[in-house]
């Protein structure tokens, strides 16, 4: 394949990555943002909400639609619920500290992982799509009577990958008129400005963070229940979307919504340029350093205006 | 010549003035309060001083030696202390050891443990050395403050609101301790009580709204207009002293 | 003096087990008292510098690496491999000392976790070198010292203890020089430290090379006595054993990282004869000390029992 089509492959794998990537970032930066809490579970979270989808499609029988159609419905309630009690249980009794939240996030994700392990087991499994056809792409080429649309071999997507990005981009969108519109989105973001003034204002910011919590774990979920048909079910996941959460969420502004959607963007392209390019791990390096060279010398992210 | 020169020093915060081209100098030996309303800019001015704020422009002097971009802690080690308006000792460690931290940076070996003692004696906590600092009443706190201060042996000890919070008879006993001092050490006495700074002060500088309202003894202060008008007279209760 | 003969008591009965101990138990121990070498490192940081890292497995995996590597393409000796292992250890700390250390509390932690993570993936990355996922088994040079074999049960245990006993007695010194108080003061109250005329910037980047080094010197004993490098050992996990242990055992107690890597290996040990999921252990013993023991168990001893245990 010439260079031209490699790069519009490289896209869309990359496009899928950001939308996956905006959604599961976009939870880990509300519970940042509102709570101050570094969710290092927020990994685990996202692979329950793709392993709970094999075990719901596995339950639902007939069209592979019906199942899959129950999980996404499904699997981010449970997830979020499972993280309500998560910190009703755990985080609610550090009083949040920083510190000590996160020892205690990685000691969760540590039971989540384990207990799914031990449940699931270490296969990989697939979980089908409810349609997938190849769509195949165009591409101008230069025959013997000059320029003509081409349709190079092996030059496709699939329509699932095109749905997963229309469905992250649409559930984004949601999120933010949910933050921007709603009276639940105006508590969250008085409680994020100012813990103490809307406790004043009378906010029950107790049950505010822990459906905070739930809401973050839940968009996770989400995202892995859209994803799971391309990349199988395991219990060992969560580490890659951990990670590039944190990337997008720091380089984005920690806390900040719109900055965690442009980093989104930047990140899941250059991660699909680099892999298809390089290789996937060069890709994580350069990730990995970004984030922390601009923790240290730009704490507030290259977007949000507040300092960590 | 002085101890301390400070000249034009000037600190904005998001373009709000907080201190706006003040000059300053105290002469070795001096006991110099600075007082001012709320909000005057004691604390950035002093902040400053002791390298823990930096300056926007203007420049600074201890001993002769330029300052103005000197780290933190080379400043305390060329002879400065500087005790905390809000109480600020290490809390689990014990009072000897709090003490002890600060006598490390002049003395070596058993000379060490002397200046503990003699510190902790001065202000009157000789026999609660094994208690944790942060057990302390907040007044002992306050005075485990001050014998931190005086284990540095500094050529410069700068009190930020020593009094605050204290009981009459505490201020009593801290009046006792700053006369005590005066002959050893050069003092500057950031002070709201103004009993203390008239009993204490060999000179007064006032500040207002970020500069230098008026500078003098005493006796000065107390009968100048715009001092009164700026501070003394707005304050009511305050004008009694 | 009574602590100091609480310390040279238990590298005694280290010593004593030697003889004691059935061959299973001896070669845990073993591997116990370098893991609880990699705690002291992470100790002196985390315990009394205050400063809290989630990316050790770095310098233990440089350590480890700086001592394979030599061994695997230049035929180094052990002697040779300890000290090129310690010597990158603290050569990457003070890398990184330079630039996490411009950050503080969350920030530190997530700066050292992604620097780890990089060192990690750049491991895989040079696989043609360093072996990649699988890592490599040590040649048999590399475990010769002055004619012995450290492989050798006996060999491995003393060398064990050996550097066991000197980190123990650095930590019990350091925690009792002026430098470890300065630590301890910079943990409790930073800014007084520094208004005191401390350099704090100086004390925390010391610490940070000191701990990155005695963690590169527990990285390559484990590379040297045990005959195995690999990646494994630079993965999030062995960033978070050490801190594990630490909070077990009790932070900023000189005897804790021991006890805590004691404690840790034997309740996995136990729970891997059940299940796969032995690191169930690890994930519910980090929530359960972050909820009610903060303190750890030295440190509860210490509040308890014995005030000036160091």
């Amino acid at each position: 394949m010439e260079f031209g089509p490699h790069l519009v492959l490289a896209l869309i794998e990359g496009a899928v990555t950001a939308a996956v990537l905006a959604l599961t970032a976009s939870g880990l930066s509300l519970v940042f943002g509102v709570m101050r809490v570094v969710n290092i579970a927020h990994g685990a979270f996202f692979m329950l909400g793709a392993v709970i989808a094999w075990w719901i499609t596995q339950g639902i029988g007939g069209h592979p639609g019906w199942g899959f159609a129950a999980a996404i419905v499904a699997a981010p309630l449970m997830v979020g619920a499972l993280a309500v009690a998560a910190d009703l249980t755990v985080l609610r009794r550090l009083s949040y500290d920083p510190e000590r939240t996160i020892v205690a996030t990685i000691g969760l994700l540590y039971i989540i992982q384990q207990l799914t392990l031990m449940s699931y087991g270490p296969e990989a499994r697939p979980v089908v799509a409810p349609f997938d056809a190849r769509i195949a792409l165009p591409w101008p080429e230069r025959g013997a009577e000059g320029w003509r649309i081409g349709w190079p071999w092996g030059f496709g997507t699939t329509a699932w990958k095109l749905a997963v990005i229309g469905a992250a981009a649409a559930l984004v969108g949601a999120l933010w008129l949910f933050m921007a519109r709603t009276r639940a989105g105006l508590v969250l973001r008085a409680t994020q400005a100012d813990r103490e003034m809307a406790t004043a204002f009378g906010i029950p910011v107790e049950r505010v963070y822990a459906l905070t919590f739930g809401l973050g774990a839940g968009l996770a979920a989400l995202a892995a229940v859209l994803i799971v048909p391309i990349r199988q079910a395991h219990y060992l996941m969560g580490g890659d979307p951990l990670l590039l959460s944190f990337v997008v969420v720091i380089i984005g502004g920690l806390g900040s919504l719109p900055g965690t959607l442009l980093a989104a963007v930047l990140i899941g392209l250059s991660d699909g340029i680099i892999s298809v390019f390089f290789s996937p791990t060069l890709a994580k390096i350069i990730a990995t350093l970004m984030v922390a060279l601009v923790l240290v010398f730009r704490p507030q992210g290259l977007y949000g205006t507040r300092a960590p | 010549m002085s101890l301390l020169s400070v000249r034009g020093l000037t600190r904005d915060f998001d373009g709000l003035r907080a201190v706006d081209g003040v000059d300053l100098d105290i002469g070795e030996g001096e006991v110099r309060a600075l007082i001012g309303p709320n909000g005057a800019g004691k604390t950035t001015l002093v902040g400053m001083i002791a390298g823990r704020i930096a300056p926007s422009a203007g420049r600074m002097a201890f001993g002769g030696r330029d300052i103005t971009h000197m780290p933190t802690h080379r400043r305390m080690r060329l002879g400065m202390a500087y005790t905390f308006q809000i109480t600020s000792v290490f809390a689990g460690l014990s009072v000897v050891e709090n003490v002890t931290l600060a006598a490390r940076r002049r003395a070596r070996g058993a000379a060490v443990g002397s200046a503990v003692a003699a510190a902790l004696d001065r202000v009157g906590l000789g026999d609660r050395g094994a208690e944790m600092a942060g057990d302390l009443a907040y007044g002992h706190q306050r005075l485990l403050e001050i014998a931190m201060g005086i284990a540095q042996r500094p050529r410069l000890l700068i009190l930020d609101e020593p009094t605050q919070g204290l009981a009459e008879g505490e201020i009593a006993g801290f009046g006792r301790l700053v006369r005590d001092l005066a002959g050893e050490t050069t003092i500057l006495l950031i002070e709201h009580n103004m009993d203390v700074v008239m009993a204490l002060a060999g000179r007064i500088t006032v500040m207002d709204a970020g500069r230098v309202l008026a500078e003098g003894t005493p006796g000065e202060i107390h009968a100048n207009r715009a001092v009164q008008a700026a501070y003394l007279g707005g304050g009511g209760d305050a004008a009694a002293g | 003096m009574r602590v100091l003969a609480l310390h040279l008591g238990l590298l005694a009965v280290l010593g004593a087990l030697h003889f004691a101990l059935p061959a299973y138990h001896h070669g845990n121990l073993a591997r116990v008292m370098v893991l609880a070498s990699y705690g002291i490192g992470y100790n002196l940081l985390f315990g009394y510098a205050g400063l809290l890292s989630l990316g050790h497995a770095l310098f233990f995996a440089s350590g480890m690496y700086g001592a394979g590597l030599l061994v695997q393409h230049a035929g180094a000796g052990a002697g040779a491999a300890m000290l090129a292992g310690t010597v990158a250890a603290a050569v990457v700390a003070a890398a990184l000392a330079l630039v996490a250390l411009r950050t503080r509390g969350v920030a530190f932690m997530i700066v050292t976790l992604m620097f780890a993570q990089a060192g990690y993936l750049t491991i895989l990355y040079f696989g043609d070198w360093t072996g990649g996922d699988e890592g490599f088994v040590m040649a048999r040079s590399g475990r010769m010292l002055l004619g012995l074999d450290l492989g050798t049960p006996d060999a491995r245990y003393l060398a064990a203890l050996a550097l066991f006993a000197v980190c123990l007695l650095g930590s019990l010194a350091l925690a009792r020089a002026p430098f470890g108080r300065v630590l301890v003061a910079i943990r409790e109250n930073e800014e007084r430290a520094r208004m005191l005329g401390y350099d704090t910037q100086a004390h925390k980047r010391a610490a940070m090379i000191l701990s990155g080094a005695i963690s590169g010197a527990a990285g390559a004993a484990y590379a040297i006595l045990f005959g195995y490098v690999g990646a494994s050992f630079a993965e999030v996990q062995y960033s978070i054993l050490p801190l594990l242990w630490v909070l077990l055992g009790g932070a900023g107690t000189v005897l804790g990282p021991f006890v805590g890597a004691l404690f840790m290996f034997y309740l996995i040990d136990l729970a891997s004869g059940v299940t796969s999921a032995y690191m169930l252990i690890a994930g519910v013993a980090l929530v359960l000390l972050t909820l009610y023991a903060p303190q750890g168990l030295m440190g509860e001893v210490r509040r308890r029992l014995w005030r000036g245990l160091p």
